[in-house]
């Protein structure tokens, strides 16, 4: 069975969510709510609870990002403090912990960033080539459900697509 | 009804495809204003690089920086350009987390002037340094030469907090500009479709994305306000851990703070109205959204003068002779000018904005926010020259005025940083088309609750039936 993909742009949140809400009913079998893409201008406040509950691993990320600023920091510090023993100390600490602390702090914050900025990058699957079902006008005012199925749902989609008073549906085989 | 019209931070019946539309061609056709200013910045920049090139070839003597006056106006400007840098973090990463929507169309230019802000702060350490080849010193790199940076010194934290600072900075401009980016690229043509198909990274606007952009710029803004507040606690630190009479005072951290947010704000006002103007974004950046960001200068403005109070307080019931003497002659010594126009400017001049009428009249806003970062600029210059002039040895004790060669490079940073802002808003969208899509579908969630409940009495109102809120202005709207 052949892959296809298959896009409808609606007018407006109200037609779209109907439509995603029929998908919820397994109105379509075979077709449930976790296979929907939904494209937006904006990301809608109620669109959680349309799609219901997706995770995002970026704050696990952010946590282990800012674990390793903790330790490289320190450690990035304290090895270069006890390595130079030209300086004479004069009685003070090699590694002296209280500045320390705030050098930690900052390195703390820059690898939580970055590693949060790498996390983003990777699960929002950027970088990638767009999809040729993109349409220009969803970053103008339009909404869009995609999904990528079987081909032989293609038909039941459309209906339910068609239903909610669809704007316009793209559809694509996948070669 | 009309007069209700004015106090809105958005109209909330605007289509979003012409947000999009406005946003775009204004950026390409600003009006001739933008172009006299950049000429202007043109004209500042080519002030300080003849002067920094007279300084490097000539050497430090030529900006009068000598024996004890070691810091002065390079000095006094890097603080403010480190302060200015708040500003964005304040509206745009403060404000995000306390969900004060009316930031949206502005935030943008803010989070750019931190940037750009930083970018010109770096520079004054290398001027200052005099010998610009050798400013890689203060990097903690191994030697065999054994040169090393001092960590205890809170310069060197300075250059580990304003570096972070930066990095994360710029990485939080660009972040949130990505779904921007996204509609200058299905909007452009030659090269910004080029640079916005880089920029945008592939972005569609998918659950998936928007999910985890969410997720993401609140993550970063949490980290960027307590990192906000290490840099200019720390740089503060240059000041409060010396030994230097008029220097050493605990509330200096929270003192520079407050001045930097003050700052910040008041640049804000300064900008919004110049951007206001150049772009014609009178839909976008409107008088309510200025008032709002005035009545927040003020409230600052007031802490500011709060702490200002207590560091006088503090040095005037203690018993250091030597703080003493700094500060009466703050009071009335050689400075005393620049002194009293500063507390004129920073706590005198911001009642103006308690007055309604003054917030909403953008000529008095335009002068009062410059009065405003005039005497923040001269409160940086006020730490530093009084105490220099006046510290423990009597042979120490020299008033010494900066040189031409020092307020051309001064005047230069205005044009560098005001360069950089004025390209930055000609080719990225520095008001947030997406936000304000998002505050105008808010505004009309919260105008169609305001009529359910006259609907429910008046069933034949005329008004929609259902459904209003969740209506996009898309091929309905438009």
């Amino acid at each position: 069975m052949k892959k296809c993909r298959i896009l409808g742009l609606f007018g407006n949140f109200d037609d779209a969510f109907a439509a995603i809400g029929d998908f919820r009913n397994h109105k379509v079998d075979g077709i449930t709510v976790d296979d929907v893409t939904f494209l937006s201008p904006i990301e809608h406040p109620d669109i959680d609870d349309v799609l219901g509950p997706r995770k995002s691993h970026i704050p696990k990320v952010t946590l282990c990002g800012a674990a390793f600023g903790i330790t490289f920091g320190f450690l990035f510090l304290a090895s270069a403090q006890s390595n130079f023993l030209i300086q004479p100390q004069g009685g003070k600490a090699i590694v002296p912990l209280p500045s320390n602390i705030v050098l930690t702090y900052e390195m703390m914050i820059l690898f939580s960033v970055i590693s949060t900025v790498i996390a983003f990058l990777i699960t929002t699957r950027l970088f990638r080539k767009r999809k040729s079902l993109y349409s220009e006008k969803i970053t103008l005012d339009q909404v869009a459900i995609e999904f990528e199925v079987d081909e032989k749902y293609i038909e039941s989609i459309k209906g339910v697509f068609k239903e909610h008073h669809v704007v316009e549906v793209r559809e694509e085989v996948q070669t | 009804m009309q007069n209700n019209e004015i106090y809105k931070d958005i109209n909330e019946d605007l289509k979003w495809a012409q947000i999009n539309k406005d946003i775009l061609s204004s950026m390409e056709n600003p009006r001739k204003g933008y172009w006299i200013s950049v000429a202007a910045c043109l004209a500042l920049l080519s002030l300080a690089i003849i002067a920094e090139v007279y300084q490097y070839n000539v050497g430090m003597g030529a900006a009068n920086l000598n024996w004890p006056h070691m810091w002065d106006l390079y000095i006094a400007t890097f603080i403010f350009w480190i302060g200015m840098s708040h500003a964005g973090t304040l509206l745009s990463a403060i404000l995000h987390i306390m969900n004060a929507d009316w930031r949206k169309p502005i935030y943008r230019f803010a989070e750019a002037m931190t940037t750009f802000s930083l970018l010109t702060a770096g520079l004054f350490p290398m001027i200052h340094l005099g010998r610009l080849w050798n400013m890689y010193w203060v990097l903690p790199y191994l030697t065999d030469r054994g040169i090393w940076p001092n960590f205890r010194s809170p310069l060197v934290w300075d250059a580990f907090a304003i570096s972070t600072y930066l990095s994360s900075s710029a990485l939080f401009l660009f972040i949130g500009m990505i779904p921007d980016l996204a509609i200058c690229r299905d909007n452009a043509k030659g090269w910004r479709k080029k640079l916005y198909t880089a920029l945008s990274l592939g972005w569609r606007g998918d659950d998936r994305q928007w999910r985890n952009f969410r997720r993401t710029y609140l993550i970063m803004a949490c980290f960027l306000i307590p990192l906000a507040v290490s840099v200019h606690s720390i740089v503060s630190s240059d000041f409060a851990m010396s030994i230097m009479p008029g220097w050493s005072v605990t509330s200096f951290p929270p003192y520079f703070v407050a001045g930097a947010l003050y700052s910040g704000c008041a640049a804000i006002i300064t900008l919004f109205i110049l951007l206001r103007y150049y772009f014609r974004w009178e839909e976008y950046m409107t008088i309510a959204i200025l008032e709002k960001t005035a009545k927040l200068t003020f409230a600052i403005a007031m802490v500011w003068t709060y702490l200002n109070l207590i560091e006088f307080c503090s040095v005037w019931y203690g018993h250091s002779f030597a703080d003493k003497e700094v500060l009466l002659a703050k009071f009335t010594g050689p400075y005393a000018p620049w002194f009293w126009l500063m507390i004129f400017c920073g706590s005198v001049v911001p009642f103006a904005l308690a007055f309604e009428k003054w917030r909403r009249h953008l000529p008095t806003m335009m002068v009062v926010s410059i009065l405003l970062n005039l005497g923040m600029w001269l409160e940086r210059w006020m730490i530093v020259a009084p105490t220099l002039s006046l510290s423990y040895h009597p042979i120490a004790h020299d008033v010494m005025w900066a040189s031409w060669v020092q307020w051309f490079i001064v005047a230069g940073s205005f044009g560098w940083f005001g360069l950089l802002f004025l390209v930055f808003v000609k080719v990225f969208p520095s008001v947030s088309m997406y936000e304000c899509k998002e505050m105008v579908l808010h505004r009309r969630e919260l105008a169609h609750k305001e009529i359910s409940p006259v609907m429910a009495n008046n069933p034949g109102g005329g008004a929609p039936a259902s459904g209003v809120a969740n209506k996009s202005p898309g091929v309905e709207g438009s």
